[in-house]
């Protein structure tokens, strides 16, 4: 049995962390993350309040773990939506190949020129800022991402003896992508969707942050952040803890995808 | 010149290279023959000092007097190109793809004689002609993807001559070179080591190259030096059973041919392979292959015997008496 | 060569226009009435009206389409709504802080992710390298806005060095230095991280070449072989990567002005959010979304000067 990269270890330790917390939240907190004292408001670190309380009085740690489950969540569906549109888009393209592949990856090239940010920032002019407008502006930039993924990996298997066996059998391509070419990818794209999960909950942090994402009350280490940097002079340690949470996360995506890649490369299979 | 006493390299505990014995003079035109996996380009490598990090160099290894076996990489730079040099095997990737050609067999000259841009230009143009670069003043300002694989290896012969060096090393000049240009390539690097009084070291496992291009030849098996001489002896008339073995593989006309129902004679060829490097018998490292093995040859380690000034063979068989 | 900028070229052009009928449709197709936005919920339909014929609302989209991009190709992006002046005005008057910063913030990125690709590559399975493996990877997770206010807190709030935002104009040009050192520092730490690890990748493949043995073995030192050998052809995948990076390079600009309320088109974009400026938001997403596009433009035929492999394929 080979040994497990380190970088999926650890990925896979962090990553448990925070899903475990943000699926905790969902039926336990220390407090209410948003019960508002502002009698007991910055008080230090305590039995109470294991990290102390922000500028309203509420529990930092009940907040983080909130934020952490809202993070999750828009990830999630975020990579499922621009995923499921991007695998199919690419299989497509990849099955047909000719002026569709041509069309698709064009497509993918607009897609590509632009950021989630710039995105985000039209639906908000028009729809005023919202938490769904974030999830529709980060899916719509992994569409492109996960097109060109599934589409080269695809390319690889089509050229396999077997999907050639299948092909002069008489099946046809949709059958044959399902059957053949999606279990064989499926690898390619799981470390993707990984990768894209870290970028994600990035991109869910900086769009709260500017007021795009998360909504109040609803909690989100980005406008957590945000409202730290306005009282940095008087409780810097709020300003700690959400940035922390963001970067155990990512990193814990990332390395996990990472890691994934290591252990599924064919390449580097070979070489073991 | 060049003296090597029992260099040998260690890989961990497997001996990849055993008590090398070498003398090299200007103007010594020697082949070095084996399998690969033999160590002759791990000899070449120690001849420029570009041995695997991983290397222990052992024994001594002196050029001009200096034993460079364990020098410092800064020391082995003052000696590259300006007293040995080396030509790779492929030349298709062997150059920097985003210079020019002339650039490339310049940056030696400029840097390590000093001289100006001017004069290094003038040397690199008369280098070219001495390689054989027909239309030199327009091959220089090329690319290496404009020119053939013929040509890219002569541009590596003269960055190689780039600064005068007493010993120019090839390693398989002419394995990636269809036979033509082989034979072309072997006639040059003979002609500059005479008209260079250049001492030349023809690493190949192309015999016919090698007879053609060499006054002295060392046979290689795993890492050890296993018969020596003046080339058309050794080849002529072999002493050691695997030296035989080699000339009897050879794809030459003569043996290759049909027999005499006019069936395509099959080539003989040694049955096994090398071992590996962690697997080889303590003795006679080519025991469990030699076809006139004696019971002590996996055990005890044949010592180098001279039959001749000059050549020699390290086979218990030529120091046993024979048992018939 | 000369068929390979045509069709480059054409690319470009359709791409520029694709992405403006994006632009165009988000933000004149979803919203159902502009004017409805713009005046409230409360507006009269008399004044809606007037709105909706003032801002030629009433003409069909295509026609609407097509004179927005005549106008912006001559540099008439409309009126904004809030405040009241041509949109072109506001855009010249902070192109500047923004140029400023996204070049100071390319630059000082180029060289240190170069610097420690190389570096990393160079020290290959030593100290060196785990140590930039390590810190490149923290830097793809750091935000850039957190890591821009823990710089804050402390080169401004504690050691009180630097000013933690704001700008006070191009007049003092030491004060306006001092104000763009933090951000363009904080914005080159998470860019640098993805560059540096794509370098030092790309400088590892290259010195398993062959022509680098060659180098070696002419008696040139480690030092040169690795800056004049190994980076130049280490360039050739990484100026790709570069062109991608526009794109982080924008959004992070974006972010980061308004982290340290520096008055570019990354603040007034918020500005005009909040402001429900659409034609404002309008013009700057698609200025925004016009320099990523030819920044790729411009990577691809950069990509063909470099590389004379490709000169003589193209």
């Amino acid at each position: 049995m080979r040994p497990l990269p380190a970088n999926f270890l650890l990925g896979a330790v962090l990553v448990s962390l925070v899903v475990g917390v943000a699926a905790l939240s969902l039926i336990w907190t220390p407090h209410d993350p948003q019960t508002m004292s502002i009698s007991t408001k910055f008080a230090p670190p305590s039995a109470e309040h294991w990290l102390g309380t922000d500028q309203l009085g509420r529990d930092v740690v009940a907040q983080l773990m909130a934020a952490a489950r809202n993070s999750m969540t828009v990830a999630l569906v975020a990579v499922l939506l621009g995923g499921s549109i991007g695998v199919a888009l690419g299989l497509l393209a990849s099955a047909l190949g000719g002026w569709v592949e041509d069309a698709v990856m064009r497509l993918a090239d607009l897609g590509f020129a632009f950021p989630a940010l710039l995105f985000a920032i039209m639906l908000a002019a028009v729809f005023g800022p919202s938490l769904t407008n974030a999830v529709l502006a980060i899916s719509f930039i992994n569409i492109p991402i996960f097109a060109r993924v599934t589409r080269a990996s695809a390319n690889q298997i089509w050229t396999r003896d077997y999907v050639a066996a299948a092909r002069a059998a008489g099946r046809g391509r949709f059958a044959i992508s399902r059957d053949h070419i999606l279990p064989n990818i499926a690898a390619a794209i799981i470390v993707q969707a990984t990768i894209e999960f870290a970028v994600a909950i990035l991109a869910e942090a900086a769009l709260s942050y500017l007021g795009l994402g998360a909504q109040p009350p609803a909690s989100s280490w980005g406008r957590m952040l945000s409202e730290a940097q306005t009282l940095m002079y008087l409780a810097p340690q709020l300003a700690i803890y959400p940035g922390l949470c963001i970067v155990v996360a990512v990193l814990g995506f990332g390395l996990l995808g990472d890691g994934l890649r290591d252990i599924t490369d064919p390449r580097l299979v070979r070489a073991r | 010149m060049i003296e090597l006493s029992n260099l040998s390299v260690h890989f961990g505990h497997a001996a990849a290279l055993r008590d090398a014995n070498l003398v090299i003079e200007r103007g010594d035109r020697l082949g070095v023959v084996g399998e690969s996996g033999s160590g002759k380009t791990l000899l070449a490598l120690c001849l420029m000092g570009m041995a695997p990090d991983s290397a222990r160099l052992t024994g001594q290894l002196r050029i001009d007097g200096q034993d460079m076996a364990r020098a410092a990489e800064r020391d082995w730079q003052r000696l590259r190109s300006r007293r040995v040099a080396m030509v790779f095997q492929e030349p298709m990737a062997a150059l920097n793809p985003l210079r020019r050609v002339g650039d490339t067999v310049m940056e030696p000259m400029l840097l390590h004689d000093g001289l100006t841009r001017r004069a290094a230009r003038a040397r690199a143009l008369s280098l070219f002609e001495e390689v054989g670069i027909p239309d030199p003043d327009r091959r220089l300002r090329q690319f290496p993807h404009e020119m053939s694989g013929g040509q890219r290896q002569r541009v590596l012969i003269a960055l190689a001559l780039a600064c005068n060096p007493m010993l120019l090393i090839a390693d398989e000049p002419t394995t990636a070179l269809d036979a033509n240009v082989a034979l072309r390539i072997t006639d040059l690097l003979q002609r500059l080591a005479r008209e260079r009084q250049m001492a030349l070291v023809f690493i190949s496992h192309d015999l016919a190259a090698v007879a053609r291009a060499t006054e002295d030849i060392v046979v290689m098996y795993a890492g050890d030096m296993v018969e020596r001489g003046r080339t058309a002896k050794v080849l002529g008339a072999p002493a050691h059973p695997y030296t035989k073995g080699l000339l009897g593989a050879r794809p030459d006309a003569g043996v290759a041919g049909r027999d005499a129902q006019g069936k395509r004679r099959r080539l003989p060829t040694i049955p096994g392979t090398v071992p590996p490097l962690h697997a080889l018998p303590l003795g006679c490292r080519f025991s469990g292959r030699c076809p006139a093995e004696l019971p002590h040859c996996a055990t005890q380690r044949p010592a180098f015997a001279q039959t001749e000034t000059g050549r020699g063979a390290a086979c218990h068989l030529l120091t046993e008496p024979r048992h018939d | 060569m000369a068929y390979f900028l045509f069709r480059r070229t054409l690319g470009f052009v359709l791409t520029l226009l694709a992405v403006s009928v994006v632009v165009f449709a988000v933000m004149n197709v979803l919203p159902g009435d502009p004017a409805l936005t713009i005046l409230g919920m409360d507006a009269s339909d008399d004044a809606l009206a007037a709105l909706r014929e003032q801002l030629g609302l009433n003409a069909p989209l295509v026609t609407r389409y097509f004179s927005w991009v005549w106008n912006a190709l001559q540099g008439e992006f409309g009126l904004s709504h809030s405040f009241r002046v041509p949109v072109s005005e506001l855009i010249s008057e902070r192109l500047p802080m923004t140029i400023s910063l996204a070049v100071a913030g390319m630059l000082v990125t180029l060289v240190l992710a170069l610097g420690l690709g190389i570096t990393a590559a160079a020290q290959h399975g030593r100290a060196g390298d785990w140590g930039v493996m390590f810190l490149s990877q923290l830097g793809i997770a750091v935000p850039a806005f957190w890591l821009s206010i823990l710089l804050v807190m402390l080169f401004a709030v504690k050691l009180r060095w630097l000013p933690p935002g704001g700008f006070a104009g191009w007049d003092d040009p030491v004060a306006a230095l001092r104000s763009l050192i933090l951000p363009t520092v904080a914005l080159a730490l998470v860019q640098s991280a993805v560059l540096a690890r794509v370098t030092r990748s790309s400088a590892l493949e290259v010195m398993r070449l062959d022509f680098v043995r060659t180098a070696r073995a002419s008696g040139l030192s480690r030092r040169r072989v690795l800056w004049r050998h190994v980076l130049p052809n280490a360039l050739v995948p990484i100026v790709t990567i570069v062109g991608m990076q526009f794109a982080a390079l924008v959004t992070g600009t974006i972010v980061i002005e308004n982290v340290f309320y520096l008055p570019g088109l990354g603040r007034l974009i918020f500005q005009s959010i909040s402001n429900r400026d659409l034609p404002t938001v309008q013009a700057l997403v698609m200025l925004f979304a016009a320099i990523v596009v030819t920044a790729n433009f411009v990577v691809d035929l950069l990509y063909v000067v470099i590389d004379p492999r490709l000169k003589a394929r193209a």
